[in-house]
């Protein structure tokens, strides 16, 4: 065994890499409950590439056939029902990790300098997670896959000038249909996918080039010592390997539940007039994008006024791209000179919670049909949410912050 | 960690949040899909009353009787009412254009009818048909207005003369000391063959029957989902003394 290893190492410098990435990485020993879900998003990947891919051997990617090819993997594939409630349940999982991660780093401030790029990475990732998310939704084929796809791409032609003639390029026709399927079928299944894995590769190589947070926000290079490996640092491998074992457990319990148990959450992972063919004649009642799209639909809906001559359509469309454009250069709004929301001043501690508060709301609003008084809501939930960011290079040099300790901190 | 805890419940809202269901009072159906002699009626009920003209198109006679118990010489005889080999598929004989041109409405594939509309829906319109003479066949439908499909068992189920009462909770009027709502119809139009606590009987039967055929691995999911989730407590219980083992020395 050491002698094969010898031999590759001579060619290939994996026992490098393995001491670069895993042993010889030195994490901060404070780690909480929130720094598992990196690692359970990569959980999450590995089962969406893995059922994906059984996933695509069983399915037929035209109009005609896709919703039967799903119905068929529904009960003449052998186990194909569990493939595909651990392709649908993953790509709900996917995003409730994802956004966990994503306040994780929002709370420690784990997007300051110097890790302003696994920042810039982790929202590209997110961004191209939202892009496959969608395109995968339309695959089976059936009434909301359609009429989702119909309202979202449509968002597009609310562009002035270029907008119809952009929708019509995206959709491959005047309408959504089998040119549409084919070529999202494409990008679901090749092209997003190979960005999506180099992307993580990027942030993962970026992250362990500077070194990970904690939270405390103390920059555990500093105190390091005769070896010069950090006094409050321990190799990720083996002590963070087994410790990740454990929230995987638990993990793999709650999706094992959602999969074996409610496969359908009651209507949010699996919608339920996605059980019909997608039908052009015959618009459903209520058109409700999957949970994890609704606070950025909830936004879209929120702004019901033209300006400037504009529609209010395009102000939406331009509201929805600006929630998310604005996360890229959160690294650049936070002031602060400490790091976590420890350390930081009420202020802080305010912005973040009305901004989930608000982000939540969204989430929640954009399941329901609108009324006047939920759309009220909706503008305070973007008010709540963008205010979030554009206040808070004043918020976080204006309050006064607690002294960070010089070693990391353990509860 | 307190405001981290809230924050982490107000996150997991729009997950942990079960959808209340549709609009507009229902009966309550509950399927017991280990009621092997249910699903079985039921099967018989669908193939006698509704395939003359829907279909169900993704599911296969083979599978169908192989799930519910039934022999396969036994459902080919009794079940196969057209040329359809075995292992086929359960499409009908009706021509989707005529079945137009004679409801209004090409009559729905119900394979995944369950999904689609709940067990409590199905089960509260199966039983919902009233008489309304405005309407081009005589009959409505307490849950589906203007409903394009004829009240197919009304020799068995009868036809109530007003809107049955579905949804609605038995209570004594406390003038008269009579039961209000103690049955699904006070009044009928026309008397069925079956009592009607034997019809809901029997509608329980094709609903229940109706949500095997929707997803026919829930027959197996939650029972190999007991396994999965005892493998998984077994890991679990590897991983965290391996994990203390190794962080004994970490302070």
């Amino acid at each position: 065994m050491s002698g094969l290893i010898k031999w590759i190492d001579d060619r290939l410098p994996i026992v490098d890499a393995f001491e670069k990435h895993m042993s010889k990485y030195y994490a901060p020993k404070n780690f909480n409950v929130w720094y598992v879900f990196g690692v359970l998003s990569f959980v999450v990947l590995a089962n969406q590439l893995l059922t994906g891919i059984w996933l695509t051997m069983m399915y037929t990617p035209t109009a005609e056939g896709a919703f039967a090819s799903v119905e068929y993997i529904m009960r003449d594939v052998n186990y194909g029902w569990l493939l595909r409630y651990m392709h649908s349940t993953g790509a709900s999982m996917f995003f409730l990790v994802v956004y966990l991660h994503m306040f994780r780093a929002l709370m420690y401030g784990s997007y300051q300098k110097p890790r302003e790029l696994i920042w810039i990475f982790g929202m590209a990732i997110y961004l191209l997670l939202m892009a496959e998310a969608f395109m995968g939704y339309v695959l089976p084929w059936g009434q909301m896959s359609y009429w989702g796809a119909q309202v979202i791409i449509n968002l597009f032609s609310a562009i002035p000038g270029i907008g119809e003639d952009l929708a019509i390029w995206i959709r491959g026709d005047y309408l959504i249909s089998g040119a549409t399927l084919n070529r999202f079928f494409a990008l679901h299944v090749v092209a997003l996918p190979l960005v999506l894995v180099g992307l993580v590769i990027l942030h993962i190589l970026a992250l362990h080039e500077v070194g990970s947070n904690n939270p405390d926000g103390v920059d555990i290079k500093k105190n390091k010592d005769q070896n010069g490996i950090p006094k409050d640092g321990i190799p990720f491998h083996p002590y963070y390997t087994v410790h990740d074992l454990v929230p995987i457990a638990v993990f793999l319990a709650v999706f094992a539940t959602i999969v074996f148990f409610f496969p359908e959450m009651g209507g949010y992972f699996l919608e339920k007039p996605n059980f019909q063919q997608a039908d052009p004649l015959q618009t459903p009642d209520h058109i409700a994008p999957v949970w994890y799209f609704t606070p950025f639909y909830a936004m879209l809906r929120a702004v019901t006024f033209n300006l400037l001559g504009l529609s209010s359509q395009f102000w939406g469309v331009v509201v929805m791209g600006a929630a998310v454009a604005i996360l890229f250069v959160l690294p650049w709004l936070d002031r602060s000179p400490v790091r976590s929301i420890r350390y930081k001043g009420m202020l802080s501690r305010i912005a973040l919670t009305v901004f989930v508060v608000s982000f939540v709301m969204l989430g929640y609003l954009g399941t329901v049909p609108t009324t006047d008084i939920k759309t009220l809501l909706a503008q305070l939930g973007t008010l709540g949410y963008f205010g979030f960011f554009i206040l808070m290079p004043f918020y976080t040099r204006m309050e006064s912050t607690k002294p960070v300790p010089e070693r990391v901190t353990t509860k | 960690m307190k405001q981290i805890l809230t924050a982490l419940i107000l996150v997991l809202v729009p997950v942990l949040a079960v959808a209340a269901g549709g609009g507009g009072q229902l009966d309550n159906m509950e399927p017991d899909l280990s009621d092997k002699a249910s699903l079985q009626r039921g099967a018989k009920i669908f193939t006698n009353n509704c395939m003359g003209c829907h279909s169900a198109q993704y599911a296969r006679y083979k599978g169908v009787a192989e799930d519910i118990g039934i022999p396969q010489e036994l459902y080919e005889e009794n079940l196969i009412f057209t040329s359809s080999r075995f292992a086929q598929k359960m499409k009908n004989a009706m021509p989707g254009e005529q079945a137009e041109q004679w409801f209004g409405v090409a009559p729905p594939d119900l394979t995944l009818t369950a999904r689609v509309n709940g067990p409590d829906w199905l089960y509260s319109y199966l039983r919902g048909f009233y008489k309304d003479e405005s309407r081009p066949l005589g009959v409505n439908n307490v849950v589906f207005d203007n409903v394009g499909m004829p009240h197919v068992m009304v020799n068995k189920g009868g036809l109530c003369a007003e809107e049955p009462h579905i949804g609605a909770e038995p209570t004594v009027d406390p003038a008269t000391g009579e039961t209000v709502n103690g049955g699904v119809c006070d009044d009928w139009a026309i008397e069925g063959s079956m009592e009607p606590e034997e019809f809901d009987r029997a509608m329980y039967d094709l609903t229940n029957f109706l949500v095997y055929l929707g997803e026919p691995a829930l027959m197996d999911r939650k029972r190999i989902g007991v396994y999965v989730l005892i493998f998984i407590g077994i890991f679990f219980i590897f991983a965290y003394l391996l994990n203390r083992e190794y962080w004994k020395d970490i302070h």
